[in-house]
């Protein structure tokens, strides 16, 4: 539980509060037709066994990924599911979902990819809500098509690719690996027949630091730390600053999600991306460096 | 060979295979939590407290536990506990194993193939899920293959 102390979103010294809201925030506003609550989990079972009243699933494997490439959907996809959601130009869209939120940044990441800059993510995703009682329903929502128009996708800003990882490894500048300790030092890579996340070599891109994603969260009610936590894990521990150009990068990119927003939104970095293609790319590229 | 198609599973096992396999992935997610719903966490007279660490599921992120109930040379009922209350997944599986696995012969139980848990999740599961539910197959089975050793 929380403890009654812990603080505000407003007092815990984040570089972008309003990119947070609390859960009694969401539960005012589930009737406002300027906002949609959108849930993105990790187990797809979740939101069908129950999710807050109005909310919309946005599933990673099947609405936000290409189904042929190992890409995202593009824009007239994303435009398409925007649509089918009901989220208009114009909404402001609240994130939420399993495990900390980390598939709701993941989503958040993607919808940022498109410029849907009308985005938050409620702290301490559905653990939360839960855990305070709050109304969950089976039932599932729907609304009017809307018109959406999106720009077409920016690859650029917040996300990179495999050579340009390469060339920043090769600079020297920092890398944070946010997956476990285990698959840093590559004792685990992936687990046995499992058939789409096999990696043929383990360990990390070397000079990356360790930092798994969920340090940046409270176990036991998924909200994010303070900046003042997130400075000592960040700063003071790895000796990042936030002058920094950053690429954070997991497996398939999905906690390395987690790690950016936080990094962006919490903390104020201005240059972070993500590096989706992360170790299932790498792991299985010819001649690529890799430490141990 | 994949688990689909093993001609050895237990037979409710295979029965609820073939179940699964006609469903399209809403259906299936539908009718796992149906089995999430009907989950029933172990008594305490067989778990005990604190839980033995060799009941402990490894990998699973929903800390699943798994027991095996029976007299030697008989046939074995299985008890879980999921202490994740998100674990839904694992709630449900623990669910489909007890239903299907639990009074049939262990040399079956032994022999299930890890990637049935595909059949019933879908291949897209994602990895930390997938590593924790085939943990728990894998507890079963050894438990099951103690069983016959102790017997």
């Amino acid at each position: 539980m929380t403890s009654p102390s812990a603080p505000t979103i407003a007092g815990r010294g984040y570089a972008r509060p309003e990119v947070l809201v609390d859960t009694a925030w969401v539960a005012q506003h589930l009737n406002d037709a300027t906002v949609r609550i959108v849930e993105s989990n990790e187990d797809p079972l979740l939101y069908p066994s129950g999710h807050i009243p109005g909310a919309v699933q946005v599933d990673w494997t099947t609405d936000l990924n290409d189904q042929v490439r190992r890409d995202y959907i593009d824009r007239s996809a994303f435009e398409r599911l925007m649509s089918r959601a009901g989220i208009s130009n114009g909404t402001t869209v609240v994130f939420y979902g399993d495990k900390s939120n980390w598939w709701a940044t993941y989503a958040f990441w993607i919808f940022q990819l498109f410029g849907h800059t009308r985005a938050k993510v409620m702290d301490g995703g559905r653990l939360k809500w839960e855990k305070e009682g709050r109304e969950l329903t089976r039932e599932v929502p729907s609304y009017p098509a809307s018109s959406y128009t999106a720009p077409e996708r920016d690859d650029t800003a917040i996300r990179i690719f495999k050579d340009a990882v390469l060339r920043h490894q090769q600079a020297r500048l920092p890398l944070i690996d946010v997956r476990s300790p285990q698959e840093y030092s590559g004792e685990r890579t992936h687990m046995p027949e499992y058939p789409q996340e096999g990696v043929l070599r383990g360990g990390h891109i070397p000079g990356a630091r360790s930092v798994p994603w969920a340090r940046a969260a409270n176990p036991e009610d998924g909200t994010f730390k303070t900046a003042e936590q997130l400075r000592d894990l960040y700063e003071r521990e790895q000796g990042l600053k936030p002058s920094d150009d950053i690429v954070a990068y997991c497996r398939i990119g999905e906690r390395s999600s987690h790690t950016w927003f936080v990094l962006t939104y919490l903390l104020g970095y201005p240059r972070v991306r993500n590096y989706d293609g992360s170790w299932t790319e790498w792991g299985n590229s010819v001649n690529v460096p890799i430490e141990k | 060979m994949t688990a689909a198609t093993s001609p050895d599973l237990p037979a409710p096992l295979a029965a609820l295979v073939a179940e699964f396999t006609a469903l399209d992935r809403a259906e299936r997610f539908e009718l796992l939590i149906e089995f999430a719903d009907r989950f029933r966490p172990a008594p305490a007279e067989i778990t005990g407290y604190p839980y033995a660490e060799e009941h402990r599921v490894t990998h699973c992120e929903s800390d699943a536990y798994v027991w095996a109930e029976g007299c030697p040379g008989s046939a074995l009922k299985f008890h879980f506990i999921v202490e994740n209350p998100q674990g839904l997944s694992a709630r449900a599986w623990a669910a489909i194993l007890d239903e299907t696995l639990s009074g049939q012969p262990i040399e079956q139980i032994a022999a299930v193939p890890p990637d049935i848990v595909f059949a019933f999740f879908g291949r897209e599961v994602a990895m930390g899920r997938g590593q924790g539910l085939m943990g728990m197959l894998a507890l079963v089975q050894r438990l099951a293959r103690n069983h016959r050793k102790g017997a």
